[in-house]
């Protein structure tokens, strides 16, 4: 039986309403609702960034005395949330997965449209929930992991609210993924194969394989969870003879996998990006793809690296610290690769360029460490300290944050046919660049030294450090400002871009920009090498 | 060519020679007061030289390609047509994963020697009267070592604060105090939620979990006065839940034990 | 600097590249069920764990009965049968027949559910009794939730079936299909769970 999408979309144009407002309704169209998930990511990244920052100020100083400590306990509980479930993974899967997937299959649309505009309007009303929840009875206070009983025993109220917001949220994500897979599978243009696809869709696939495979485990615990707290049943309470350990099981088994839910899109990202800007094909396409699908089977397998201090038995750790050390392997492909992109290319220095090279740098620095945190006797140092906050906002900030602003200074000409202002770019590049270095390497030398993490108070050895890092912090909310000032000069009155201002080969380019609501005026092209660039096509065949 | 090759080694050496130097000269460890301390340290300073190494490495190659192939003004056309090479792409595959399982069994060794291998002995014997399960923690030992030992401590953590029970004097302290090279045995439990028991200068962290009791393992080898920290998120004031450890020497701990104790025991 | 009219990788499309696509409806509903497995699969671990983790504390009662849920495996095990019978009814343009045995179907589905709850009147422990009452309630109330949903499905589309309404033909059997699928998930889970809980 076949469907004809065209028809479909006929009648949803319909009933859609045109400019502005169609930003606010329940859009189908993949475009409107990829710029819906990353106006609402980026709304609520400038929440998460003030409690942050908060957070920070806080600790300029080693005493309790900037929040009340309930309340700071909330406030590193929405940061985590906030930034994790608002804005990472609905920005890097769902506003670049939305907009650019459908381009690169060569369709019109998502697979499942209806079902994508509820995995959006999904998460406005849960992220506006779980921030409303501080405002009843103080919101959850016991960190994103929830771990029990601290998570049985806090006020409830918050606790609960935080949970059905996750729950969501998580809900969300599935449908998404369900999407993405079954688009890049089944909705690709007739003669496109797998392996001829931008890497982003690769990217997209295994991640949408990761959400679909673990999400749902976090929905039964959480689930779990509440039986827990509203009907007094003992699954985590060891009062009445429940296992604290099966929590951690259970939400690593999901949680470490988020991290490369939030990583993986940002490696198909830059894939894009960097052959663009240095004007050559993506080195090793094949071990590229290879490397993707390697990381999405280990990184299923390695969930207890985060538990080596819980009392696991001896096995366990070694089993999980030699798998945990073999992700370094098909992560450390993929660098070398991009670095090998830009060897011997013709490199524009951008912001989008420059924010990809801050992403490899930085990325690179949070691969070693985290090497090092698999090792167990490494761990049980440092494990639930400043280092570890240290490495994972190095993965997540350095890492996807920077491909985010990459991306939306690569792909802002496509969205709105305007260009974004370079100087300003650059300028935000440095601020960010060296606010976050400033804010979170000394934090490496903390966690080594003694300072645990989602501490209001500290040693005063530690506020000289701390201060250091509170003054990069500063750096990295002023360095929203010139971002903004751009975009907003950009829409005001930007340079226009042209279709292609990047010359780029893959197929969103190939139409204008911004793109018709059919994507494509007739049919889609068929892209068979998205990364054909370089001089001669006659040197191309012999792979030197 | 030749010349070219020559740049190449002497940057290469030069990043393993800044890489060792600053591994092996730039402290970012706290002291060293446990005799788990410098086993930790030396698989420190491995991972942090390697560490440097591919950091460097790579940043350097990074920085060198935005200079060295940076698209001069007015520059027209594309880069080399370079799409992949097998050998290079198998020879940073097998590279890292060489490297990596050498990690893993170095550091497998390393845990060995700070006793967190040593298997914990079955777990009838772990059972204890009333059904509950010991859990390991690193540094482990049986249940004979610990009866045999002349310093065993019962740790229990509650919201927020530590104390410390000395069954052989039958007294509670909210002081760790210990003679220096002796080894220490405790058995840790919680009343409320997860804590963990943490000494920078020891390098051990052991989670404290309720209804699951976890040994912990160590002998402090430097007298002086150091923090207990706990490091799992615990409630409002988990920043405060501190105590110290005092390693002292033998007499000074006498001293002190048999100011306190409850029942007449000789040290 | 490559262009894109010089790119000989960009092909023009041949015009009979349609714009109609294959229903993939059912490709996504299998990416649903295997998720909504991970969550039973999450809960059977959590429960093998405790099993051989968390010993029952003295005193505590977890003791199940098998002649209810065996005879809830084989209404569950029929109720499929029946429904492949309404699949194939309908193929033959046998609107009735099809509606009959869908009808079938969901009173089977009815009976389990009776069943069910009549096993948990008699139970001799509650909710929050102890670790294993709760696991045991949870993953059969789960397993409930997903028969009940089930059932209300088969009603809704054995309505449909009747041959007035036309929503579904033997030519478009989607609807029929995706609930018979998501009907044999919930079967293949009740029969894992049957194992696990109850025989193991």
């Amino acid at each position: 039986m076949t469907i004809s999408i065209d028809r479909q979309k006929d009648n949803h144009q319909r009933l859609q309403p045109n400019g502005w407002l169609r930003y606010f309704s329940f859009s189908l169209d993949h475009k409107v609702i990829g710029i819906q998930y990353m106006v609402c990511g980026f709304l609520f990244y400038l929440i998460g960034g003030t409690l942050a920052s908060a957070i920070r100020i806080e600790l300029a100083s080693p005493m309790s005395d900037f929040l009340p400590r309930d309340v700071y306990n909330q406030f590193l509980t929405l940061h985590g949330t906030i930034m994790i479930f608002l804005w990472i993974v609905p920005v890097v899967n769902g506003a670049f997965g939305n907009y650019l997937i459908p381009f690169y299959v060569g369709a019109r649309d998502m697979a499942f449209p209806r079902l994508n505009a509820v995995a959006f309007w999904l998460i406005p009303p849960s992220g506006l929930m779980l921030i409303a929840s501080y405002f009843v009875e103080g919101a959850a206070q016991s960190g994103w992991t929830a771990y029990p009983p601290l998570s049985i025993t806090t006020p409830q109220s918050g606790q609960i609210i935080w949970i059905i917001s996750v729950l969501l949220l998580g809900g969300s994500s599935i449908f998404g993924g369900i999407n993405f897979i079954a688009t890049i599978i089944k909705l690709r243009r007739p003669g496109l194969k797998l392996m001829q696809l931008p890497m982003y869709c690769w990217a997209m696939l295994g991640t949408s394989l990761l959400v679909v495979l673990s999400t749902p485990v976090l929905a039964g615990t959480l689930i779990l969870l509440s039986f827990d707290i509203v009907a007094h049943t003992g699954f985590f309470n060891p009062v009445l003879g429940g296992n604290v350990v099966v929590y951690q099981h259970l939400f690593w088994f999901y949680s470490h996998p988020a991290v490369y839910i939030m990583v993986l899109p940002a490696f198909g990202l830059v894939s894009e990006i960097l052959p663009v800007h240095s004007r050559k094909p993506l080195f090793g396409y094949t071990t590229m793809v290879y490397s993707i699908m390697g990381i999405v089977v280990l990184g299923l397998v390695v969930w207890a690296h985060h538990m080596f201090t819980s009392g696991t038995p001896p096995w366990m750790r070694l089993f999980f610290t030699i798998a945990t050390s073999f992700i370094a392997v098909p992560t450390g492909i993929k660098f070398f690769n991009w670095v090998a992109t830009l060897w011997g290319g013709k490199i524009s220095i951008n912001s989008a360029m420059l924010f990809s090279c801050g992403f490899i740098i930085n990325f690179v620095f949070g691969g070693i460490t985290g090497v090092a945190l698999a090792q167990v006797p490494f761990d049980i140092h440092v494990h639930d300290t400043y280092f570890v906050v240290a490495h994972f906002h190095y993965i997540v900030y350095g890492g996807t944050v920077f491909i985010i602003f990459s991306s939306i200074y690569h792909w802002f000409p496509k969205v709105t046919g305007k260009m974004l202002g370079e100087k300003l770019g650059i300028i935000h590049f440095a601020i960010t660049f060296i606010g976050f270095n400033l804010c979170f390497a000394p934090q490496h030398w903390l966690g080594l030294n003694g300072m645990p993490r989602r501490v209001a108070e500290y040693d005063p050895q530690f506020q000289f450090v701390n201060q250091i890092s509170s003054i990069g912090a500063l750096l990295m909310a002023i360095s929203t400002i010139p971002f903004l000032v751009n975009i907003f000069l950009s829409v005001r009155n930007g340079k226009d871009s042209g279709d292609n201002p990047w010359n780029a080969l893959t197929p969103e380019w190939l139409t204008s920009s911004p793109p018709p609501v059919e994507n494509w005026e007739g049919d889609a092209p068929l892209v068979v090498e998205p990364y054909g660039y370089g001089d001669s096509f006659s040197q191309k065949n012999k792979k030197i | 060519m030749l010349n070219k090759n020559i740049y190449l080694i002497l940057i290469i050496s030069c990043v393993f020679g800044i890489s060792f130097w600053i591994g092996f000269n730039v402290n970012l460890l706290p002291a060293e007061a446990s005799i788990n301390a410098p086993i930790y340290d030396e698989l420190f300073k491995i991972l942090f030289v390697i560490g440097l190494i591919i950091f460097i490495g790579m940043t350097l190659a990074v920085i060198y390609s935005l200079f060295k192939f940076k698209r001069r003004k007015d520059e027209i056309g594309d880069g080399i047509a370079l799409e992949g090479n097998l050998s290079l792409e198998i020879i940073w595959t097998l590279i890292p994963s060489i490297i990596v399982l050498i990690i893993g069994i170095y550091s497998y060794n390393i845990y060995d020697r700070m006793g967190g291998m040593k298997e914990l002995n079955h777990s009838h014997e772990m059972m204890s009267s009333n059904n509950e399960k010991i859990w390991a923690g690193i540094s482990q030992s049986s249940n004979n070592d610990i009866a045999n030992n002349n310093l065993s401590v019962e740790v229990s953590a509650m919201q927020f604060a530590f104390l410390f029970n000395y069954p052989k004097g039958e007294f509670i302290s909210g002081e760790l105090h210990v003679p220096v090279n002796n080894k220490v045995s405790m058995r840790m439990e919680s009343k409320d939620v997860i804590h963990a028991f943490w000494v920078p200068e020891f390098r051990i962290k052991q989670d404290i979990i309720p209804g699951q009791p976890t040994i912990l393992n160590f002998t402090p080898t430097k007298i002086g006065k150091y923090p207990i920290i706990c490091a799992e998120l615990c409630g409002p004031y988990h920043g405060g839940m501190r105590a110290s450890i005092i390693v002292e020497d033998e007499s000074d701990y006498k001293d002190w034990f048999n100011k306190n104790k409850k029942t007449e025991v000789d040290l | 600097m490559t262009t894109l009219d010089s790119s000989k990788e960009i092909q023009k499309s041949t015009p009979e590249v349609s714009k109609n696509h294959e229903d993939f409806r059912m490709f996504g509903l299998v990416t649903f069920l295997i998720a909504d497995g991970m969550t039973f699969a999450g809960f059977f671990a959590a429960y093998l764990t405790y099993k051989a983790v968390n010993p029952l504390p003295e005193g505590a009662i977890y003791e199940l009965e098998l002649p209810i849920p065996t005879l809830n495996t084989i209404l569950l095990l029929v109720s499929s049968a029946t429904f492949h019978k309404a699949g194939k009814a309908l193929l033959k343009d046998k609107n009735s027949d099809s509606q009959k045995w869908l009808i079938l179907t969901a009173f089977l589905g009815i009976i389990f559910l009776i069943c069910q709850l009549f096993e948990y009147f008699h139970l001799p422990f509650g909710l929050t009794d102890n670790l294993f009452a709760s696991t045991f309630y949870a993953l059969t109330g789960f397993h409930g939730l997903h028969v009940t949903l089930g059932t209300l499905m088969i009603l809704i589309i054995s309505w449909q079936t009747r041959l007035n309404t036309g929503r579904i033909t033997s030519k478009n059997m989607f609807p029929l299909e995706a609930v018979e699928l998501y009907w044999h998930f919930v079967d293949g889970i009740w029969v894992i769970l049957f194992i696990i809980l109850y025989l193991l």
